[in-house]
């Protein structure tokens, strides 16, 4: 108080001195107040040294032909406003430690350009990234990197030869694989007892990958695929005037004479085909995999463990609901925020080897601390089931077993491993 | 009928009088049922749920306010803080809060109320007597745990995404230290003399004990339940007893909690309770401690002398808030 009062005396004083000079002009004396006061409150708290933290996020804007869904349109700031949130909510923690995070966004549709690009800033300082990026560009990326002080968070790419046989040392994952995701959903359906599959999977490289995910998952939980055939129909535009009228007559006959199935799952991860098989089956079915049940790290309707808020703080950031991507740029962001704070530090030295260790731990409404596989760098989370609307269970399901943790019975585990390179 | 001492002050005193210990004195308990939107009024000596009242939509916390008259429940939905009568249980009035209020505080002189307004990263100040907003405070992303000082001077506010611990003057309410504490810290609480303030980390499983002082960590709580993985124990509520000698530790979804030791800082015990226990809250007299268990719609009843469960009364769906009536 007595600082307050020095300070009310100090600007009395310059208010005195201030009429004096302009005693002809009272006016000005009058608006001097309120600036002298604030002032002083200002010089009250000086500003500490302010760390700044720079963050690149490298984006490889890859063509994809657009999703059958009005609802599934990706909006360009996909991702990316996750990852602002994250660097929103790591400068709110920031501000109570002098931290400061800036996100400097790099994007291309050349993977030779983006990476010039990105090295271009890792040779300017900066030590962290967060990568959407293909798994071949991500690869490069990494190699391009190599024994620098750069520490890679891929938030984008489900590959699991990314964590596995091209993994990379300074390479962390925060998307699930394809492999966790199988494994998710096929926890549930097994769970359910639906253990009779009948697989549909589209022409594209992605799908086939998830369909192998999948295959491994009905052998590693107890399902039976009893029926596999590829949807290898000209899907043509996402719309016409009209369009309805030839699926409805299109579908059922496609699915006609399985033998017996519990749950038709799809593998079409571009959603070009998968949306149009609920309700169109020749028999009477549930469909799971990339359209009906999915698996998948995020839902915007998810509620549970605190969620509510953050969809909230989402939305009133972005304009829009919180996608699969934009979860996963924040976790990544989210991950150095934390090791930033925990280490009161923003290089690679001090954060990579702390995130690598037993020690980290994120929080990321999933109900349970979030950490790294030792191994290869994959962050392990449960995985939402989710129907287009609601959050249906959360895998992990009740009764699969692990040693060590549960969450470790989705994807690759470590006897399984491939990833040499991370540990050396 | 039960003996409201309130409104019939001669009987009350005279029963007071012909029972022995101070036990057999029934209190009231209130849990908030945060998927039915009522407050389930249990009677601490029949152990049975002698009323169910509506409320507003996803009750959390609830308090008293210092007199005993109004029950103060943060009714999150509906995005405000509703009062009702401890004893009549009508609605009263309301009071204005940020968004999404889920765990409040009074100051020790019984005004003003502070609320942890999870939505906007803001703790609000609310004077309860003329239903006006006093102030904000701004704090980390999504304030929680809200812990009060005996002498009323510090507040002490947690943050589930910042990880902190902010420590905040009453006087001037501005944040004048913060303290990095585990993942999700959930719940704040001093103990009686001031001399420990205890958080607990949901999503890290631990739980620190700082020295209000200088604000230095002092020790912090690991659990280990055999059978239980670490994912499954996330601490949230504490309660410390009046001789300040033991916390009690709700373990979410271990369904445990437990029995640590204040001087040593070294857990005693683990009592085997509901599913997902959240809060807690000590009868008057600590011989009672209510657990509310979230996903298995009860509360859980502790003997505190005999370190016992004796007992779970069944409340609405998801039990979230408890506080006890001396009355």
């Amino acid at each position: 108080m007595s600082l307050a009062g020095t300070r009310w005396g100090l600007a009395l004083a310059i208010l005195v001195a201030a009429f004096c000079v302009t005693s002809a002009t009272p006016g000005l004396a009058q608006t001097a107040t309120p600036d002298a006061s604030g002032e002083g409150a200002e010089s009250s708290s000086p500003k500490k040294d302010v760390l700044t933290i720079p963050i690149i996020l490298a984006r490889e804007k890859i063509d994809k032909p657009l999703p059958l869904s009005l609802l599934d349109l990706p909006p360009a700031d996909d991702g990316i406003a996750g990852a602002q949130l994250g660097l929103k909510d790591n400068n709110t923690t920031g501000a109570f430690v002098n931290q400061e995070f800036i996100l400097d966004v790099v994007e291309d549709a050349d993977p030779d350009k983006l990476i010039k690009d990105v090295l271009a800033k890792v040779e300017g300082g900066a030590q962290l990234i967060m990568a959407d990026v293909g798994p071949d560009t991500l690869v490069k990326l990494a190699d391009t990197v190599a024994g620098k002080d750069v520490l890679i968070i891929n938030y984008g790419a489900a590959d699991d030869r990314l964590r596995e046989e091209d993994c990379r040392p300074q390479v962390m994952h925060t998307a699930p694989t394809r492999a966790m995701i199988a494994d998710a959903l096929a926890q549930y359906l097994v769970w359910k007892k639906w253990r009779r599959w009948f697989l549909v999977l589209g022409p594209k490289k992605e799908d086939k990958l998830f369909a192998d995910a999948l295959r491994r998952a009905a052998k590693r939980f107890g399902a039976k695929i009893v029926e596999e055939r590829t949807f290898t129909y000209e899907t043509g535009n996402r719309r016409a005037d009209g369009g309805f009228e030839q699926v409805q007559q299109q579908i059922p006959t496609f699915t006609q004479e399985a033998p017996d199935y519990d749950v038709l799952v799809v593998a079409d991860e571009g959603n070009l085909f998968g949306d149009y098989l609920p309700y169109r089956t020749w028999d009477a079915r549930p469909v799971a995999g990339t359209a009906g049940l999915v698996a998948t790290s995020w839902h915007p309707a998810i509620e549970v463990w605190g969620g509510t808020q953050f969809q909230n703080r989402f939305k009133r950031m972005a304009n829009r609901s919180m996608r699969p991507l934009d979860y996963n740029a924040w976790m990544a962001a989210r991950i150095i925020g934390e090791a930033a704070t925990r280490k009161s530090s923003g290089s690679y030295k001090d954060l990579a080897p702390f995130i690598k260790s037993a020690d980290f731990e994120l929080a990321a409404f999933k109900g349970v601390r979030l950490t790294l596989r030792d191994w290869n760098g994959q962050l392990r989370q449960p995985v939402p089931i989710v129907s287009p609307k609601l959050l249906v269970s959360v895998s992990p399901q009740p009764g699969f077993l692990h040693q060590f943790t549960v969450l470790d019975t989705l994807g690759v585990d470590k006897p399984e491993t491939k990833c040499a390179a991370f540990t050396q | 009928m039960r003996f409201k001492v309130g409104s019939s002050s001669t009987l009350g005193v005279c029963v007071a009088l012909m029972v022995s210990t101070p036990a057999a004195l029934a209190d009231t308990a209130f849990v908030t049922n945060e998927k039915d939107n009522t407050v389930s009024v249990i009677d601490t000596e029949k152990l049975e749920v002698i009323k169910t009242f509506k409320v507003g939509q996803r009750p959390r916390g609830i308090i008293l306010s210092k007199d005993g008259k109004w029950l103060i429940i943060c009714a999150s939905d509906d995005n405000i803080v509703q009062i009702y009568d401890s004893r009549t249980y009508e609605f009263i009035k309301s009071l204005p809060s940020g968004p999404d209020p889920e765990l409040l505080i009074l100051h020790p002189s019984g005004n003003p109320l502070y609320i942890a307004n999870e939505d906007d990263n803001l703790v609000t100040v609310v004077d309860i007597k003329q239903g006006k907003i006093l102030t904000d405070i701004p704090v980390g992303v999504e304030p929680e745990g809200m812990g009060m000082s005996p002498d009323g001077k510090v507040l002490v506010n947690t943050s589930e995404t910042t990880n902190m611990a902010h420590f905040i003057s009453t006087v001037t309410n501005k944040t004048f230290d913060n303290v990095l504490v585990d993942s999700r810290p959930r719940v704040a609480i001093f103990n009686h003399s001031g001399s420990q303030l205890w958080v607990s980390s949901e999503v890290g499983g631990t739980v620190t004990v700082i020295n209000p002082a200088d604000r230095k960590i002092v020790g912090k709580i690991n659990f280990k339940i055999p059978g239980i993985t670490r994912e499954a124990i996330q601490p949230v509520g504490v309660r410390i007893t009046k001789d300040d000698k033991k916390a009690y530790v709700a373990l979410g979804p271990a369904n445990r909690v437990a029995i640590v030791n204040t001087e040593t800082l070294k857990v005693e015990k683990y009592l085997l309770v509901g599913q997902r226990v959240w809060q807690l809250a000590f009868t008057p007299n600590d011989k009672l401690l209510f657990t509310t268990n979230g996903t298995s719609n009860d509360v859980s009843i502790i003997d505190v002398d005999r370190q016992k469960v004796i007992k779970s009364i069944r409340t609405g769906r998801y039990p979230w808030g408890v506080v006890v009536a001396p009355f």
